[in-house]
């Protein structure tokens, strides 16, 4: 039987990454002409460091804005306890009501939408948002809820099975194969 | 982590861990809305043979918050009246769908014993003299949160005064204070230290006026009244003599030095001292991060497995 070694792909470089937050920060701005009402939530871990990004990202094209930025802990929102271990990671960090906020959600991966499903049930107890918007870096499919995110870095088809991992040095996608772990 | 039974069953890693999840249910605590849906659909019974306040407040409370059905139970209104046994009370409970036992009896050992006649989990919520494994737990949250060290009280000097000998609290706290680094000086009468401190690693001062200048954490224990049934050879006046928290003493206290006690307070026998006198008293800050820690308890027995490698992206 032959070995096949999974084969880790470079989907998004460095540069790649920094034009997609540019650009989603520009769809932020053109989206919410009352840029006082819209806060910045980053899913903790993997998109608290998106968030901080699009936050200077907004900050920097309307100088005169200052956007809050939060984030938000899903680990005791989650549906899956018995399937998954928990991930410890740092605790909700919310300073400000979310009543009457329009929230920017930022996680770098959306996959199945639970852990989206998890953070809408958490935000609402920090307030009753106006409305919530999802930014994602990467958008892999494979829902299994009725969720879609509204800002985009990069959509990438994905076998169910494949792994991605994003952070500020690219996104790289690794094909499991088969009767591999 | 299948039970919480003792302060041993848990190595300085998994406590370390467990803090830092108490510092999550925190965060949930200072929130308008106080309740997260984690442990939806488990049910907790809190089964007490001896009196408490506060620690079976905390303990349900804890367990509302997660969202966890709570069932109560106290042994001066139940069948055990009628002549039921501890066992078929357990299998009797355990029969209606109880997912964790959070327990307290006189006798030591109690709660190991129940986890022999059920599925469930069980917390030990304090066993005669042996353990009170959540205090500890507790108290160490309470102590590394204030000095901003998280994982360690290496160089901290932690003074335990008074009835250790008849103390839960003392047992488990010394076990974790130490095997986090502190020193700790148990300061008692001879009358009142365990007949064997061998393999503790602890010194001993014989009044509290040998170390209240320069600890940096004064721990006072309560007068056990209804557990010394043996003759004792010190009289109350003299304990609070060497022993009992003056207002004269308090102000001995240094600057950054933190004031605890467990609870119930004995005012005029160990506390002499209105403790909100007390610049450094963290005694209501200890209740407070009770429910925390509890919080922190029982969603890992019942809320799943929890790995403490938070890795970058790849989640979805």
């Amino acid at each position: 039987m032959s070995i096949v070694f999974p084969s880790r792909t470079e989907i998004l470089a460095t540069a790649d990454i920094d034009r997609a937050i540019k650009r989603i920060s520009h769809e932020i701005v053109e989206r919410n002409t009352e840029l006082s009402h819209v806060v910045i939530v980053g899913m903790q871990t993997g998109g608290t460091w998106i968030a901080e990004r699009l936050a200077k990202g907004v900050q920097q094209i309307e100088p005169s804005s200052s956007v809050p930025l939060g984030a938000v802990d899903i680990s005791m929102y989650r549906d899956d306890f018995s399937l998954r271990p928990i991930v410890l990671s740092a605790p909700t960090d919310i300073p400000f009501d979310l009543t009457e906020k329009t929230v920017v959600l930022v996680d770098d991966v959306l996959f199945t939408g639970r852990t989206v499903r998890a953070a809408l049930e958490a935000l609402n107890d920090h307030g009753r948002p106006r409305a919530v918007q999802l930014a994602v870096m990467v958008d892999r499919g494979h829902r299994e809820l009725p969720i879609r995110p509204d800002y985009v870095g990069k959509n990438i088809p994905t076998h169910f099975s494949d792994e991605i991992s994003v952070g500020p040095d690219g996104v790289f996608v690794t094909v499991v194969e088969k009767g591999q772990a | 982590m299948n039970h919480l039974l003792s302060t041993h069953d848990l190595s300085i890693d998994e406590i370390v861990q467990l803090l830092e999840l108490a510092d999550h249910m925190a965060e949930i605590n200072s929130r308008a809305v106080p309740k997260v849906p984690a442990l939806r659909g488990k049910t907790i019974a809190s089964v007490f043979f001896e009196d408490s306040t506060r620690t079976r407040l905390s303990f349900e409370t804890a367990a509302k918050r997660l969202s966890a059905e709570v069932m109560t139970f106290s042994a001066s209104t139940s069948s055990v009246n009628k002549g039921e046994s501890l066992r078929d009370t357990i299998e009797t409970l355990t029969a209606m769908g109880v997912h964790a036992f959070v327990v307290r009896h006189k006798s030591s050992g109690v709660p190991k014993q129940i986890t022999q006649w059920t599925n469930a989990a069980v917390v030990n919520a304090g066993d005669g003299w042996h353990q009170h494994p959540t205090q500890a737990m507790l108290d160490a949250y309470t102590i590394t949160r204030n000095f901003g060290d998280k994982e360690s009280m290496a160089g901290r000097t932690i003074a335990i005064v008074g009835d250790i000998k008849h103390s839960r609290v003392a047992r488990s706290n010394v076990d974790v204070f130490t095997r986090m680094g502190a020193n700790v000086v148990l300061v008692a009468p001879d009358a009142l230290l365990p007949s064997s401190i061998e393999g503790w690693n602890v010194s001993t001062a014989s009044s509290i006026d040998e170390v209240v200048g320069h600890v940096d954490v004064l721990y006072m224990l309560r007068m056990q009244r209804e557990r010394m049934d043996e003759s004792l050879v010190i009289s109350l006046k003299e304990y609070t003599d060497l022993y009992a928290l003056t207002e004269e003493r308090a102000a001995r206290l240094a600057p950054h030095a933190l004031l605890m006690h467990p609870g119930p307070i004995n005012r005029g026998v160990e506390m002499q001292v209105d403790p909100s006198e007390v610049p450094g008293s963290r005694i209501l800050q200890q209740v407070a991060n009770g429910i925390s820690v509890r919080m922190a308890v029982l969603f890992s027995l019942l809320g799943g497995e929890i790995s403490p490698a938070a890795t970058l992206g790849g989640e979805a």
